[in-house]
């Protein structure tokens, strides 16, 4: 479908576009890779004033190393990410999950950044943050201010990014001694997930000793599995112990029920994706 | 095959047979990069363009339409509304009423003062710019009163005026129509219903509920039409499947002239049978562009392809089979009740009875009952979808023979071999009446068995039960049949069918050798470019480069029935036959003029004409150059070297094959991973086994996709909720595993190539399939169905549906719980007593 007509702006600094957002208020909206907006567009479920393309602000993309973290430009493409190596080296539950999102078509256009303020909670990105310990840079007209990933995912849709700031950057701590992976459920490979989980375990001498576990729509944000992180602590990394951990992996969730399964379905899939990962990510 | 080879074998001359080589498609490459002639590529000087304004209602009375503001909008020429346009628009018709009392609703383009499911046209803006005529439709404003909803067929079938809702208050009743078939009546077998109470005494009776979901064609290039009018003649171009029967309706309905009409389907992507229909788009386009006496062009979106396009398949079934203790099938009944949607489409009410006739499949039953009743419900039309009627009961009697099977503890393959028509006793005539010209199904299945590796597969799935793995193994079969070539105009006729089943062709040989072939069969992805000038070049000896074919223009290949159910090569293909072989005829005494010889002394081989015991000779295409130059040609003979041939086949084809599906179950989260599928297909002689293995294997994906993927799902308003493809989930090469495929090959004698179509082959063998597969893992947990698609959810519940204890209890809705109560289950399954059966 044709979208309505809106006007279109390309900034090629942060600056500019904040200065175009701050112009417009409420009828700007950003867009980034555009695989989730096109879509809004074209489906005249919004109607934008004006459209702010990040697309020609360079210094929004790629990955480098800034010491004890990786950074990821929120311009980068999902197919970057995949392909970059500070990422599988230190962030691999990241290239795990973006390496099944959607579909090459989709990853040469998504950008990490794009996907993780749009918020979707089926969205493959926020849980391997959550487990990540990630940091988000917002820029405002008043400068940048930095977000952990417990505290950016506020509800459905909606992100700690206020109206008039752009996300900049995702900070990724590096971390030694632990293993991470991402576990999702789809039926066909290019669908969100039904439910997927990333779990990041610090394993010594075959016990746990720390463990961060994220759920992909299990509610209206990614969420933190804390019930499975404290009862993982100071087990061992076997089967039986992580699968009595993993059994409370629904406490406190609110998941969807649709065509692909309802609350209750959802509720025992995450006990079984959530042992699965954990297991992975403890190398069991 | 590889490009060298073929290049190779271009240097060396025609000395390969075109007829069984892998070419690669001609048509592929303006296909794939899309420089081609799409309909929505087409802009012509002055277009307009078309916006529609669609009922979000499934049910609903218009109370008030206002289309002042749109009619105010920048560059809006017109906005017409079913008031505007309801003496000139008349109704959709219906080509095959199955009964003489089938009812039927009026089905107008535009809804006049109600609209009947949700996506009814209600309004129709036309401005200078397709984005301006959506900017407009926006604008027209519409008040809907919403009245109940249809929208369960079995519901539907038991309304009346008196309870229940119906569709369409007016005619009294949901049901369309009732048509059966009983072999004791026809006098093409015995009694079901004593069989069945024969069985019921002393054997085995086992019945069944299953549901054919509603599927969605979803063929890739959206529907689009661009009507032309210059003086009285229309020029009409659709991204149809049927431009030939499309120019005889339109003329038919709007009463215009057939000669003023001029029909084209120019590159076509995709139909599935979705394009197999004349739409409330096409008249409205052809309406505004005569109004407006300027170019007017619609397309579609996506998301009006999904809600407004014709579904597909959306019955109910109820199956019965009675056997002796030691597996021969005694009976067979159906009762089914098939949703056509709020309206009759142009074949809907006969696609059920498609399938009445091979319910059968391949098996020697003795008696049998097929009885179905179309209903109306307030949901999107339903019409052909791949297969058009042959799945739904293929899937219904494969998915019985394994619960018969299960229910004598026999193998499943050995049930069938034991009830399988030989084949030593082919020419067999069915119980339904037709006549099975050739098969062998032992051959299929003993080469498919031993690719698939059964008796290994089995012994793993011993051990994993034993073992009670998490992830057990399911083995599902399916040795299918169907009636493919539609179709002799004579049974046609006997059908109510609305008009024949033949197909023409013309070969035209041009004055320097080439030859242009004209076909009334119209291809939308099928490469009949490549097959018919395969097929032409053996027969007239030419180079496969110098065939041309030309198709879907109803003013270059006059007459045709068009594309669907597998009929293009056995009856299009047997129509070029016939035109090749007569200009070889006309050709004939002109060479043996030409070479002053006798017609008797000359013979034709290699695309010459030899005069027998010399070296004198002739090429056919040296024949036409005389003919054109017309200088020295015998007498009484005309100029020019071409023909025309109509043929009408004499039966049905019938190609079957034997398909294996291994399924891994996770039993944890219900999860399916596909291991291995084999199909072994005869579908007789082989023109192009590239072109062969592309339809397999896009047939067997959907047909996979039906049984774990698809399905349109609309709520309880009758709004259609899989309105996109991130709920209507239609898999990608990635959802897919290696397929392996291989042919049997048992010749059709009813044509003179002996090829029996493959178009729909892999979409009706492959549900069955797949699902007993996903049943045949999941019989330790006591379950014996999983309703259509097989979601891991659904999967899951139903291996938890006994226990109660982690699935909270009770079955949900889709939950495999068996379809009767365990008491209903023992009445019905009759004879189970002695240990051997249950």
């Amino acid at each position: 479908m044709i979208p309505a007509q809106f006007d279109y702006v390309a900034p090629t600094s942060v600056e500019e576009a904040l200065s175009v957002l701050a112009q417009h208020g409420d009828e700007a909206k950003v867009i980034a890779g555009g695989q989730s907006l096109l879509p809004v567009l074209r489906m005249r479920l919004n109607a934008p004033e004006i459209v702010v393309d990040l697309g020609r602000i360079d210094a929004l993309r790629g990955v480098r190393d800034d010491g004890d973290a990786i950074v990821i430009g929120a311009m980068t493409t999902h197919n970057d990410v995949l392909h970059d190596p500070l990422v599988r080296e230190h962030a691999f539950v990241v290239t795990k999950a973006v390496a099944q999102l959607a579909d090459p078509q989709v990853r040469h256009r998504g950008t990490f950044g794009g996907a993780v303020s749009h918020a979707d909670p089926a969205g493959d990105l926020g849980a391997p943050s959550l487990a990540l310990d990630a940091e988000f840079v917002i820029a405002g007209r008043s400068g940048t201010r930095t977000v952990a990933a417990d505290d950016f995912f506020v509800d459905l849709f909606a992100t700690a990014i206020e109206e008039g700031e752009i996300l900049t950057e995702v900070r990724i701590p590096k971390r030694s001694g632990w293993g991470a992976h991402y576990e999702k459920f789809v039926r066909v490979a290019h669908q969100w997930p039904i439910v997927a989980v990333a779990a990041a375990v610090h394993v010594e001498g075959g016990t746990i000793r720390e463990a961060r576990v994220g759920l992909t729509n299990m509610g209206s944000t990614p969420l933190r599995a804390r019930s499975v992180e404290s009862a993982l602590v100071g087990q061992p990394a076997t089967d039986e112990a992580v699968r009595a951990a993993a059994a409370t992996a629904a406490e406190g969730t609110n998941p969807p029920s649709d065509l692909n399964g309802d609350a209750d379905y959802r509720r025992h899939l995450v006990t079984v994706l959530t042992r699965r990962a954990v297991l992975a990510a403890a190398g069991a | 095959m590889t490009v060298t080879e073929d290049r190779q074998s271009e240097a060396t001359g025609q000395t390969a047979k075109e007829v069984g080589r892998d070419r690669r498609r001609k048509e592929d490459q303006r296909l794939i990069t899309g420089r081609t002639r799409w309909t929505d590529n087409i802009t012509l000087p002055g277009m307009l363009h078309i916006a529609m304004v669609r009922s979000p209602y499934a049910h609903a009375r218009i109370t008030h339409l206002d289309t002042s503001e749109a009619k105010a909008a920048t560059n809006v020429v017109a906005v017409l509304t079913g008031q505007d346009v309801k003496e000139e628009q008349g109704s959709l018709p219906n080509a095959w009423p199955i009964k003489a009392d089938q009812v039927a609703p009026d089905h107008p383009s535009v809804a006049v003062d109600r609209v009947s499911f949700a996506g009814e046209i209600v309004a129709v803006v036309i401005a200078r710019s397709a984005a301006e005529a959506r900017d407009a439709a926006e604008l027209v404003d519409v008040d809907y009163e919403e009245l109940p909803a249809a929208l369960d067929l079995r519901e539907a079938a038991a309304a009346d005026a008196d309870q229940g809702v119906l569709a369409h208050p007016e005619l009294g009743t949901n049901k369309s129509a009732y048509w059966s078939f009983d072999s004791a009546e026809a006098g093409t077998g015995s009694s079901v219903d004593n069989a069945i109470a024969a069985a019921r005494a002393d054997g085995v009776v086992v019945e069944r509920e299953y549901r054919q979901q509603r599927l969605i064609p979803a063929f890739m290039e959206p529907r689009s039409v661009v009507v032309d009018p210059t003086g009285e003649q229309l020029t009409v171009w659709s991204a149809t499947q049927i431009p030939h029967i499309l120019r005889f309706l339109f003329a038919a309905v709007l009463g215009i002239s057939e000669s003023k009409l001029r029909v084209i389907a120019p590159d076509v992507g995709g139909g599935f049978g979705g394009k197999l229909q004349i739409t409330p788009e096409e008249f409205i386009t052809i309406l505004s562009a005569r109004r407006l006496g300027k170019p007017v062009k619609y397309t579609e979106t996506r998301s009006e392809s999904l809600m407004a396009a014709h579904h597909g398949r959306d019955q109910w079934q109820k199956i019965t089979v009675s056997a002796t203790k030691d597996g021969t099938v005694t009976g067979l009944k159906l009762d089914l009740i098939a949703d056509l949607g709020a309206y009759v489409a142009i074949m809907g009410g006969g696609v059920p009875v498609l399938g009445a006739f091979i319910a059968n499949a391949i098996y020697k039953f003795p008696a049998y009952q097929f009885n179905v009743q179309t209903v109306l419900t307030n949901k999107t039309w339903v019409d052909a979808y791949r297969g058009a009627g042959r799945p739904e009961v293929t899937f219904a009697v494969e998915r019985i023979m394994d619960e018969l099977a299960d229910e004598l503890g026999m193998d499943p393959l050995e049930l069938r071999r034991k009830n399988w028509i030989t084949k030593d006793e082919f020419p067999f005539t069915t119980v339904t009446g037709l006549t099975y010209d050739t098969g062998d199904y032992e051959a299929a299945t003993a080469k498919a068995t031993e690719m698939f590796g059964y008796d290994e597969l089995r012994a793993e799935q011993k051990r994993r039960r034993e073992a009670k793995d998490p992830v057990q193994l399911g083995i599902g079969i399916s040795t299918f049949t169907e009636m493919c070539g539609l179709a002799p105009s004579r049974v046609l006729g006997t059908l109510n069918y609305g008009a024949g089943g033949w197909e023409s062709a013309s070969v035209r040989m041009l004055p320097t050798g080439k030859v242009e072939v004209l076909t009334g069969s119209t291809p939308h992805g099928q490469g009949h470019e490549t097959a018919w000038s395969q097929i032409v070049a053996d027969r007239l000896g030419v180079a496969y480069e110098d065939v041309e074919v030309l198709h879907g223009d109803t003013a270059i290949a006059h007459k045709g029935m068009d594309t669907y159910g597998s009929r293009s090569l056995t009856v299009g293909g047997e129509a070029l036959v016939l035109a090749a072989d007569k200009v070889i005829e006309k050709a004939r005494p002109i060479a043996a003029h030409l070479l002053e010889a006798s017609v008797d002394d000359l013979e034709f081989t290699g695309g010459r004409f030899n005069v027998k015991g010399t070296d004198k000779g002739l090429a056919i295409g040296e024949v036409a150059l005389a003919t054109f130059a017309a200088h020295n040609l015998p007498d009484g003979v005309e100029p020019t070297l071409d023909s025309d041939a109509t043929y009408d086949p004499i039966d049905f084809s019938y190609p079957h094959g034997t398909h294996l599906c291994a399924m891994e179950v996770d039993t944890e989260t219900g999860g399916l991973t596909m291991r291995k599928y084999v199909c072994v297909d005869d579908i007789g002689t082989i023109v192009n086994p590239l072109i062969v293995e592309g339809q397999v294997h896009g047939g067997l994906v959907q047909g996979i996709a039906q049984a774990l993927w698809e399905e349109a799902v609309h709520d309880d308003a009758g709004t259609l909720v899989s309105a996109s493809f991130v709920d209507y989930l239609v898999p990608t090469a990635a959802d897919t595993i290696s397929f392996e495929t291989a042919n049997t090959v048992s010749p059709s004698t009813t044509n003179t190539l002996g090829t029996k179509g493959v178009g729909e082959a892999g979409a009706i063998a492959s549900t069955p399939a797949v699902v007993n597969a996903v049943v045949d893992a999941l019989r330790p947990f006591g379950v014996n169905d999983v309703r259509m698609p097989c979601t891991p959810e659904r999967v899951w519940k139903a291996i938890h549906a006994r226990d109660g204890a982690e699935s909270g209890g009770a079955p949900t809705e889709g939950a495999a719980a068996p379809h009767f109560d365990e008491q209903d289950t023992a009445d019905r399954t009759a004879g189970g007593t002695d240990g051997s059966v249950l």
